[in-house]
C-alpha cells in the first residue's frame, strides 16, 4: 500500500533525526576526528542524488514507452531534487576537503570530481527543457536526455576513477570498511535520506498536479463566465460537480511503481 | 542501408560543393593551436600537455561541425522529408554520424600533422595515435549526432549542443588523453595503460552509439 504524503514526510523527519542524534550523541569518533562526522551527511546525499539520478532515466523510458506524461513529470522532478541534492553534496565535500586536505577543492579526489561532472550535465537538463516550446516534443526530448545522461553517470565514474589516484576515504573497501555503530547509524542516515528524497518528490509531483488542476478549472471557469448574467445560475453547480470530479481524480490510485 | 547510403551520399557532396563545414573546422583547429602555444608561452609540446592540447583541440573543432550538422535538414524540411519517406529514420542517426565522422577524420588528416610541425620533435607517436583518433571519432560522432539532433529542435540550437556536448564528451576526454599521453612522451613513444585506455573508448563509443540507435526514433516522432 502507498503511505499518504502525510506519513511518509512524519516518517522522513523521524528517521533523519533518530539517524543524525546517534551520529552525534551516539556513533564513536573515528580517527580522522569530529570532521568524519560530516560523512553521514555528504554520503547519503550523494548516493541519494545518483540514485535518482537513475530513477529519472528509468522513468524516461517509461514515458518513452508508454508516451504518459505522468512518467516525464516523475523523470523531471526526480532529476530536479537530485540537483537540489547535488549542491549538498558538493558543499559538504567541499567542507570536507577543507577539513582533510586543507583546500576547498581537490582535484585527485574522483568521487567528487566524477560527481561535478554529473552534476554540470545534469544543470544542463534545465536550459534543454525549457529551449523546447511544444509541451509533447519538450517531454520526450528531455526524456531522450535523461536516458542519455543516466547511461553517462556509470561510465564517467569509470573514466575519472582510472585516471586518479585512490585517495578518497571508500565507504565499503577492502581495508575492512566501516565499524559495525557506523555502519549502522549510516545507513539510518541514508534511510533518512532516501525517504526524504521520495517525501519531497512527491510533495512536488502533488503540487504540479494540484497547480495543474487549478490551472483546467480556472480556463474552465473564465470559458464559462463569458455568457450572459441568466446563464450564471445554471453554470455554478456545474462548477461544483467539475471541482468535485476533478478532486476525486486527483485522489484516484496512482500507477504502481510510482515515486 | 540504402537510405543510410543515400543520406551520407546528400550530406558528403553538399559539403564537397559549399566546403561550409570542413574548412572552418581546420582554421579553427590551427588559431587554437596558435593561441595554445602564446596561452602556455611553449614552442614544443610532449607527454601530458601534447595529449591535452590534441584532444583540446579536436574536441573544439568538432563542436563547430555537430552544430552545423542538421542546418540543412531544419532549414529545407528534411526532417519532414524522414518523417514521411518508408524507411527506418534511425538511417539519419546513423548516415548523420558517419557524415560527422569522416568529417573529424578530415580534420585530422589536416590538424594532426599541422601539431606535429608546430609542436613535435618526433613523429614517431603518430602512427599509434590513428588508433587512438578513430575511437575518439566514433564517440565523438555518436554523442554529436544525438545531441545535434536535439539542439536543433530547441530555440537555443548553437547555445546548447556546446552546452550539454563538453559534459557529456568528459570521460571521452579523460581516456583519449590518458591513452595520446605515453605515445607524445619526449623519449619516444610509450604504451603505459593503452590497452586499458583504448577499451574505454571501446566502451564510450558501444554506449553512445546504443543509447542513439535506441532513443532516435522518439527524436523525429512528431
Amino acid at each position: 500500500m502507498r503511505p499518504s504524503l502525510r506519513t511518509l514526510a512524519i516518517a522522513a523527519v523521524a528517521t533523519i533525526v533518530t539517524g543524525y542524534a546517534m551520529v552525534f550523541f551516539s556513533a564513536p569518533l573515528d580517527v580522522e576526528g569530529f570532521v568524519q562526522k560530516i560523512f553521514y551527511l555528504h554520503v547519503p546525499l550523494a548516493i541519494c542524488a545518483l540514485v535518482g539520478f537513475i530513477v529519472a532515466a528509468i522513468h524516461a523510458i517509461r514515458h518513452l514507452r508508454t508516451n504518459d506524461p505522468v512518467h516525464d513529470a516523475r523523470a523531471y522532478v526526480s532529476i530536479h531534487l537530485s540537483v537540489i541534492f547535488g549542491v549538498g553534496v558538493l558543499l559538504t565535500g567541499a567542507i570536507w576537503a577543507k577539513a582533510m586536505w586543507g583546500k576547498w577543492w581537490v582535484w585527485d579526489e574522483p568521487t567528487l570530481v566524477s560527481f561535478l561532472i554529473v552534476f554540470l550535465l545534469y544543470c544542463t537538463y534545465y536550459p534543454l527543457r525549457y529551449a523546447i516550446e511544444d509541451r509533447e516534443r519538450q517531454a520526450r526530448y528531455s526524456s531522450v536526455f535523461a536516458i542519455t545522461a543516466g547511461a553517462f553517470v556509470p561510465l564517467n565514474f569509470l573514466a575519472v576513477r582510472l585516471a586518479e589516484p585512490l585517495i578518497h576515504p571508500r565507504t565499503f573497501s577492502s581495508s575492512g570498511g566501516l565499524p559495525g555503530e557506523m555502519m549502522f547509524t549510516f545507513l539510518v542516515c541514508l534511510a533518512g535520506m532516501a525517504l526524504l528524497w521520495v517525501a519531497l518528490v512527491r510533495f512536488e509531483l502533488a503540487s504540479k498536479g494540484a497547480k495543474a488542476d487549478l490551472g483546467r478549472l480556472r480556463r474552465a471557469l473564465e470559458g464559462e463566465d463569458r455568457p450572459p448574467a441568466p446563464a450564471r445560475a445554471t453554470i455554478a453547480p456545474a462548477h461544483v460537480s467539475m471541482l468535485r470530479s476533478d478532486d476525486e481524480a486527483a485522489r484516484s490510485p496512482r500507477p504502481p511503481g510510482a515515486v | 542501408m540504402s537510405a543510410l547510403g543515400a543520406i551520407l551520399g546528400k550530406d558528403l557532396r553538399v559539403e564537397l560543393r559549399t566546403l561550409r563545414s570542413l574548412p572552418a573546422m581546420a582554421l579553427f583547429a590551427t588559431a587554437i593551436f596558435i593561441s595554445f602555444r602564446f596561452a602556455l608561452d611553449r614552442t614544443s609540446l610532449e607527454g601530458d600537455l601534447a595529449a591535452g592540447v590534441l584532444v583540446t583541440t579536436i574536441l573544439l573543432a568538432a563542436l563547430l561541425a555537430v552544430s552545423r550538422l542538421f542546418v540543412s535538414e531544419s532549414e529545407e524540411g528534411g526532417f519532414d522529408l524522414i518523417r514521411l519517406a518508408p524507411v527506418d529514420r534511425t538511417a539519419l542517426f546513423a548516415a548523420k554520424a558517419a557524415a560527422l565522422w569522416i568529417y573529424l577524420a578530415a580534420l585530422e588528416l589536416v590538424a594532426v600533422p599541422l601539431f606535429a610541425l608546430f609542436f613535435l620533435d618526433s613523429g614517431a607517436g603518430l602512427l599509434p595515435l590513428v588508433a587512438v583518433l578513430v575511437l575518439v571519432n566514433v564517440g565523438l560522432a555518436a554523442t554529436g549526432a544525438l545531441i545535434s539532433t536535439i539542439a536543433t529542435m530547441s530555440t537555443a540550437r548553437d547555445l546548447l549542443a556546446p552546452l550539454i556536448m563538453l559534459p557529456l564528451l568528459i570521460p571521452l576526454v579523460i581516456a583519449a588523453s590518458g591513452a595520446v599521453e605515453p605515445l607524445l612522451d619526449a623519449g619516444g613513444p610509450g604504451y603505459h595503460h593503452f590497452g586499458r585506455w583504448l577499451a574505454v573508448l571501446g566502451l564510450y563509443d558501444l554506449v553512445f552509439l546504443a543509447v542513439g540507435y535506441a532513443v532516435f526514433d522518439f527524436l523525429l516522432e512528431d
